[in-house]
């Protein structure tokens, strides 16, 4: 059920309900960007969602979009909108730090693809938003900036890699962000925020830009509240870039002509291997609750299985540390970012200097682990046979889509955890990942939705689909979110703004510390 | 397969990664327990299955052979630790 009245407060807007009032000028971009920063300074103090804020560069945005909307040139549903970008996209000018010490003061020369796409729709950049270090955690525990905190409840993660992304589009801070998913980065926050993240099919959006962890895994997504303005923001960031080779020719549907909220008929799987013991009950029964809401819909209900699930995990953890040591091999303090070299005896030890500096726990942990399953002697028993299991996993779902239109599943084990509850386990921490790792190794794509509640908490719906059928999963999505509300719930945070923490890092933009 | 000690030292140098005492202890228990997770990998049945390095379709993508701007030299070296002209300036390699 959608509010039959718009909230007041145009941060609860979603940027639907924003774009109409943009264009019926009763709000300009300037102000609903103001009254985004305002929030921003309200709540982000105990959130935490932004390293850094471009408030004068995205007041000079939307005034430039004001005048765009004046003149009806141009337009686009983006136009004028604030939105929030992850720090692993380069932004020409802004700091980058990938979450990461050794690029405190990284001020990059070009800006992401993505980035610049929509700028060209009218879309406003608030700035950049915390994340695990290089995008390599469930937590965002592992920036080197602070963790980020969970709108819902602040002693809690609010997932990652991309928490920051995710959380401020919870709290209201930014109508939608840009994240990244390797793993589960985008899916695996959106469930645990009660937010909409989609992870695209591999090559359906460009990755120019976009600071590598695991290039054959990466992708980059939309966070929102809506799979409507999901489909907004995919629209402007899907198609094929020169820039990126790894980018598909592929035509770009119009995805919101696409949500007729019509899924009579349409035949969903129920992967058997999903639905395992482990995962909390709430989570199972909210899940469970959300396949009969789509059966109500028309939508047929299949059962389903994926055989090799179980080895997706470990599959993922040899070859995206595998990826991850070459892509930062990059950091050697010689191009950009951190460099300790007063004192080195030669550049070797000037390098080995940097790198311990530079890189937290978790990216060193997989850089060594990555640097293990490449080192001679251990290649077959672990690279390629991981990446023989890799076609296994995509061969499951070939198989599964010859009968199915899209896979339902819980996007994550467990509700949101508390903080500092898994940093001493990496392996319990990889299990956040369980059921959204998969999709990543077969480069397919997936959208996680607002299933409901467990004791307060949100819980994520996860639902997969073949190469190039974002617009299918979104149809779903949106279907749901017709006949259900939770999509359009606030956590208390929203209603008192608590005072910002002394504790707060950088907040300016283009300066470090 | 368990990892030794001595492995994870070698790892360390091949990964440029400098330890000290107490992280290479944690670093080898660590990663002895995420590859005895690992290790139910070795249950799979691969035996004539190709591995698969990506996702994508084979692809080859082809430019015009046209010249376009390029970053300046400048605005590239903005974020160099240190530069000496339009050079990076380094430690020796070779004294």
């Amino acid at each position: 059920m959608t509010t039959p009245t718009t909230p007041t407060e145009p941060w609860r807007w979603t940027i639907a309900e924003a774009a109409e009032k943009l264009r019926a000028k009763e709000i300009s971009s300037v102000e609903l960007t103001q009254a985004h920063l305002d929030r921003i300074q309200a709540v982000d103090g105990a959130v935490h969602a932004f390293l850094t804020v471009t408030a004068e560069a995205a007041l000079a945005e939307a005034q430039t979009a004001d005048a765009r909307l004046a003149q009806g040139r141009d337009l686009t549903p983006l136009t004028g909108i604030p939105l929030g970008i992850k720090d692993v996209l380069v932004t020409e000018g802004v700091t980058t730090t990938a979450g990461s010490r050794f690029l405190e003061h990284f001020v990059p020369p070009y800006s992401a693809t993505v980035v610049q796409r929509l700028r060209a729709a009218g879309a406003i950049s608030l700035g950049k938003l915390n994340m695990d270090e290089f995008a390599m955690g469930s937590s965002t525990e592992n920036s080197a900036y602070g963790p980020t905190h969970n709108p819902w409840d602040l002693e809690r993660v609010p997932g990652g890699s991309s928490g920051g992304s995710a959380a401020a589009v919870a709290a209201g801070e930014a109508m939608g962000t840009l994240g990244s998913d390797t793993g589960g980065s985008i899916r695996q926050p959106a469930a645990l925020t009660n937010t909409v993240g989609m992870k695209t099919t591999y090559g359906r959006v460009s990755r120019f830009g976009l600071i590598a962890f695991a290039s054959s895994l990466d992708q980059i997504g939309p966070f929102t509240r809506t799979a409507r303005d999901c489909a907004s923001l995919l629209q402007h960031i899907a198609g094929y870039d020169p820039k990126d080779a790894t980018s598909l020719d592929v035509p770009v549907p119009d995805y919101a002509a696409m949500l007729t909220g019509d899924i009579q008929g349409m035949t969903i799987g129920i992967p058997k291997e999903y639905f395992v013991e482990g995962t909390e009950p709430g989570v199972v029964k909210v899940v469970e609750e959300a396949i009969q809401t789509l059966k109500g819909l028309g939508a047929n209900f299949i059962d389903i299985s994926l055989p090799n699930t179980r080895y997706g995990l470990p599959a993922y953890y040899i070859i995206a540390p595998a990826e991850a040591s070459a892509n930062l091999a990059r950091y050697d303090g010689v191009k950009y970012g951190l460099s300790l070299r007063d004192g080195a005896a030669d550049l070797q030890d000037a390098l080995m200097t940097t790198r311990q500096a530079g890189f937290g726990a978790e990216v060193r942990r997989r850089i060594m682990l990555g640097t293990y399953a490449l080192s001679s002697g251990y290649y077959d028993a672990y690279y390629k046979r991981a990446e023989q299991v890799r076609t296994l996993i995509r061969r499951d779902f070939d198989a599964a889509f010859a009968r199915c239109d899209a896979i339902i599943s819980p996007t994550s084990p467990t509700v949101a955890f508390k903080i500092g509850a898994r940093v001493d386990d990496p392996y319990a921490m990889y299990l956040s990942d369980l059921f959204t790792i998969p999709a990543n190794l077969a480069g397919i794509c997936g959208v996680s939705f607002q299933g409901g509640f467990s004791d307060g908490l949100p819980v994520g719906v996860q639902l997969l689909g073949q190469p190039f059928a974002e617009g299918t999963l979104l149809r779903v999505a949106d279907a749901f979110q017709r006949v259900t509300d939770y999509h359009t719930r606030w956590p208390e945070l929203a209603a008192s703004a608590p005072k910002p923490k002394a504790t707060r890092t950088k907040k300016s933009a283009g300066k470090g510390k | 397969m368990s990892i030794s000690r001595s492995d994870v030292e070698h790892i360390a140098l091949l990964a440029r990664m400098r330890l000290s005492e107490d992280e290479l202890a944690l670093t080898t228990d660590q990663l002895a327990g995420i590859l005895e997770h690992i290790a139910v990998l070795q249950e799979a049945d691969v035996s004539d299955v190709p591995p698969s390095a990506g996702t994508l379709p084979p692809i080859d993508h082809f430019r015009p052979d046209a010249t376009a701007p390029s970053l300046p030299p400048d605005k590239l070296l903005a974020n160099a630790p240190e530069r000496d002209d339009n050079y990076l300036r380094v430690k020796a390699v070779l004294e």
